[in-house]
């Protein structure tokens, strides 16, 4: 039988990295095949290839045993080739079903729209056709790029780190359904770095280091060990233990109410709660349930609310991003470029972008910049070519570092996070995580949002789930399972006051 | 049918090209000049000579080309300002003819007697009326959301109208035989002469140095950092603090004064009193003038002193050869497609597909 796709000895170069190095790989009908990698490993380059984005150098790609040249991704649709992105390929202004009906042949929009909401029923995929994407979440946006590959009824079917904005619940309906639909004779190619699904599902894992194939396993025969020291070539960081000695209330929060503000998706109801020094409080959910509003009423980048923030006591509910920042609260993103850095310019510039001090008298510190950069570069083992690389020609992983350091560094008493470690490899992820843990042994109060509910379990002192604008009661991560918090997700929380 | 061409991102776009651009589109644009002029049945060596060459032959023609670059490098250094900020300002032509009706307004006031103190005034004057203009259009953002290029643009227009009917009314020369300008200004209310024996004039150097402090701005100060964030990333200058409300005023009021600047310098330099027309179209050149300079204060400098040569070439053109000075807007024009072509295929790559029909 010959296998669904097949590729031999996939080259790409760019200017001083070999992306992918000699790269073989086959997947037969109805396969469900892991790609497993730290970032940088070649896998987004080599899935490029195959759905036509980025033409290899050397090597041969043959479809249903027939060579093929996926010169465009419509060539590669044309083919079967369906593909869910990592980064999404969203147009912001138009609608969802706008969105999906581009990448169709031409059908009447009611009609689409009515076949999306079958699909989205059918794979508990909560979305809204009539949304527009700049009003979505990331975790709405790759719902609707998921939703977008199944229409078009693929026969290769590729999947970027698809579950890491799921529910617990709809990982489990999305498993099904790629079960599903590889019973039926589709061809599942599935990037993860989470080892446990890729255990799960996979009938085979392909590990790629470097840009090449370093194993091609069963993964019935392996342990989350053995697939983690073949992805790094060693042992990955242990989690620093925790140890908990909570201080004083550091950020209290009173009846944070947003429905005066006129985006519905931003509406925040009647919200309590507070952090302490040295704790670590986890916002679990699936994000566009107000999490981001949430983040930018408490950051202070929208103050059109009702309510109170008070920091050490003191009411802020007023004061503007820089103020909070001078008292020691600062904020790290979730969206890395255009929010927390700007893509086009400098890593040095973007260190003076939330490092007031290099800016104090209205002169820039060139000279104390730089050098902060280049500490930030090395201390946090950001793979940058210097101070002067841009944002934007960092890896995902290589950037959220920097950021996070960027903001750690500065020593804050208050820190807000938002997907800490989205996109990022595990070695990077747990660097991250324990640089969280660290500064909340120094004193310092987190609040995380987070949709990766292994990280939220692992890091907090308390977990609430938000849904709908709401925040549940909180809750000691020990207390509670994954299932229990799934259906907190959906606002199924015990109502009882008492927190 | 469709062409079997389409436009494909390049995967790296290539660094250096970003300023070789512009230098293409300067030779593209003498190339398709030289072929206008051939098909006019004009010899394309000599018309060039008369259009490049002949102004830079004398120094009468250097101070000249230093005149006209004047206005367009404070009006482009402006602008720069603001499109670096990603404020829409396209009505720079407005603020320099409001700039020349607040300093004509108080050069006006100088009598025989005056010293040369009041060519400060007038130039002070110039820049808050130039800047009282943008002030308008920052308002109208500010306050009501109004979009700024129409609004900036529509302001030209306003401001045109009411230079008309100042000098055909209450400034109107009465000992000028009807025509519809003011009395010329006395000789205390004159820019300064930067070289004797030429008309340039101290306005030079003040362009000069705005270019200089602007450069310093964007690269060194605070608030030009906070422009370029804001330009790049409205975002990312949100998560930072800064006010983009703020910035919106102070990108619009600094190339507001500097036109307005540029507008006075005109006036009292040498027009020497107030006509209709004060301006050929200064601060709409001054757009493409920042932007063939790559937004960049010095590369306007350099852009200018090119449209200025345009200007220049221009009138030679037509009282030597008997060409027709529109060919100065057709050079404009051309300048600004070629580098459009230019900068799109430094970023994209044309390619040819015969048959790209999805099997």
């Amino acid at each position: 039988m010959t296998d669904r796709l097949s590729l031999h000895g996939v080259t790409k170069r760019y200017a001083d990295v070999i992306a992918n190095d000699a790269i073989s790989l086959q997947v037969g009908a109805g396969e469900i095949v892991a790609v497993l990698g730290e970032n940088g490993a070649g896998k987004s380059t080599l899935m490029k290839i195959v759905y036509g984005v980025v033409r290899p150098d050397e090597g041969r790609v043959f479809v249903d045993g027939r060579e093929v040249v996926i010169g465009s991704p419509a060539k590669a649709r044309a083919l079967g080739i369906s593909m869910v992105f990592q980064h999404f390929a969203l147009f912001d202004s138009l609608t969802l079903a706008e969105n999906v009906a581009l990448a169709l042949p031409p059908e009447p929009l009611k009609a689409l729209t009515a076949r999306m909401q079958q699909l989205a029923v059918r794979y508990d995929l909560e979305i809204d056709p009539s949304k527009r994407v700049h009003d979505l979440s990331v975790g709405e946006r790759q719902r609707v790029e998921i939703l977008r590959a199944l229409m078009a009824s693929p026969r290769i079917l590729i999947l970027d780190e698809p579950t890491s904005v799921l529910k617990p619940q709809a990982i489990e309906q999305l498993f099904k359904t790629l079960g599903q639909l590889a019973a039926d004779g589709v061809s599942v190619l599935f990037i993860s770095h989470k080892l446990d699904e890729i255990l799960r599902l996979a009938h085979r894992c392909v590990v790629l280091r470097g840009g090449r194939v370093v194993a091609t396993v069963d993964p019935r025969r392996e342990s989350e060990a053995s697939l983690a020291r073949m992805m790094i070539g060693a042992d990955p960081p242990a989690i620093a233990a925790h140890d908990s000695s909570p201080g004083e209330v550091a950020l209290d929060v009173k009846r944070l109410d947003t429905t005066r503000a006129i985006e519905r998706q931003h509406w925040l109801h009647g919200l309590d709660f507070s952090v302490r020094h040295g704790e670590i409080v986890g916002i679990a959910g699936v994000s566009g349930n107000g999490q981001a509003a949430l983040m930018a009423v408490l950051a202070g980048e929208r103050l059109d609310l009702d309510g109170t923030i008070r920091l050490f006591g003191d009411d802020i509910t007023r004061l503007s991003t820089g103020g909070r920042r001078m008292l020691g609260l600062r904020y790290i993103p979730e969206e890395r470029l255009g929010h927390a850095a700007v893509s086009a310019f400098p890593l040095v510039d973007n260190v003076v972008l939330t490092r007031d001090e290099l800016r104090a008298g209205g002169l820039i510190r060139s000279g104390a910049a730089r050098r902060l950069t280049s500490t930030l570069i090395e201390h946090f083992r950001v793979k940058a070519r210097g101070p002067e690389a841009t944002a934007g020609s960092l890896s995902g992983g290589s950037l959220q570092k920097f950021i996070v350091g960027r903001e750690i560094d500065a020593q804050p008493k208050v820190l807000l996070v938002s997907q800490p470690t989205w996109g990022v490899d595990v070695g990077a992820a747990a660097a991250i995580r324990n640089e969280l843990i660290a500064l909340r042994r120094a004193g310092c109060a987190i609040v995380v949002v987070s949709e990766d509910l292994d990280e939220l379990f692992e890091l907090s002192d308390w977990l609430f789930v938000m849904s709908k604008g709401r925040l549940s009661p909180a809750v000691r991560p020990r207390e509670i399972g994954v299932q229990e918090i799934g259906r907190w997700m959906s606002g199924l929380w015990p109502q009882s006051e008492a927190l | 049918m469709t062409l079997p061409l389409a436009l494909v991102p390049r995967a790296v776009p290539a660094r250096a090209m970003r300023w070789a651009s512009p230098v293409l589109a300067i030779m593209l644009t003498l190339a398709a000049g030289g072929l206008i002029l051939a098909f006019l049945g004009r010899d394309p060596v000599q018309g060039l000579k008369v259009f490049l060459w002949d102004p830079l032959s004398t120094q009468r023609g250097w101070a000249e080309l230093g005149l006209k670059a004047t206005p367009l490098i404070l009006c482009a250094v402006g602008l720069v300002v603001c499109f670096r900020a990603n404020v829409w300002n396209i009505g720079a032509e407005g603020q320099l003819i409001a700039g020349a009706i607040a300093g004509g307004g108080v050069a006006l006031l100088a009598s025989r007697d005056s010293t040369r103190a009041f060519v400060p005034a007038i130039l002070v004057a110039a820049a808050m009326g130039g800047a009282l203009w943008a002030a308008l259009t920052a308002w109208l953002r500010d306050r009501f959301n109004a979009n700024e290029i129409l609004v900036s643009l529509m302001l030209v227009y306003v401001a045109q109208l009411l230079l008309a009917w100042l000098v055909q009314g209450v400034w109107k020369d009465p000992q000028g035989f009807g025509f519809p300008q003011s009395k010329l200004f006395e000789a205390a209310a004159r820019m300064p002469i930067l070289l004797t024996g030429t008309r340039l004039n101290v306005g030079f150097a003040l362009a000069l140095l705005a270019a200089v402090v602007v450069w310093l701005m964007l690269a060194k100060w605070s608030i030009g950092f906070q422009l370029r964030v804001v330009g790049e990333a409205p975002r990312a200058a949100r998560y930072a603090g800064f006010s983009e409300r703020r910035l919106l005023w102070f990108s619009l009021l600094l190339s507001g004064a500097l036109a307005g600047v540029a507008g006075g310098v005109e006036a009292i330099g040498p027009i020497g009193q107030l006509t209709p027309t004060i301006s050929p179209g200064y601060g709409f050149a001054a757009i493409i003038v920042a932007f063939v300079g790559r937004l960049h204060p010095f590369g306007a400098v350099l852009a200018s002193c090119l449209m200025a040569q345009f200007y220049i070439g221009g009138e030679l053109a037509q009282s030597r050869m008997g060409l027709p000075s529109a060919l100065t807007g057709v050079y404009q024009g051309l300048l600004l497609f070629f580098l459009l072509a230019c900068d799109t295929l430094i970023t994209h790559r044309i390619v040819w597909r015969p048959t790209a029909k999805a099997a």
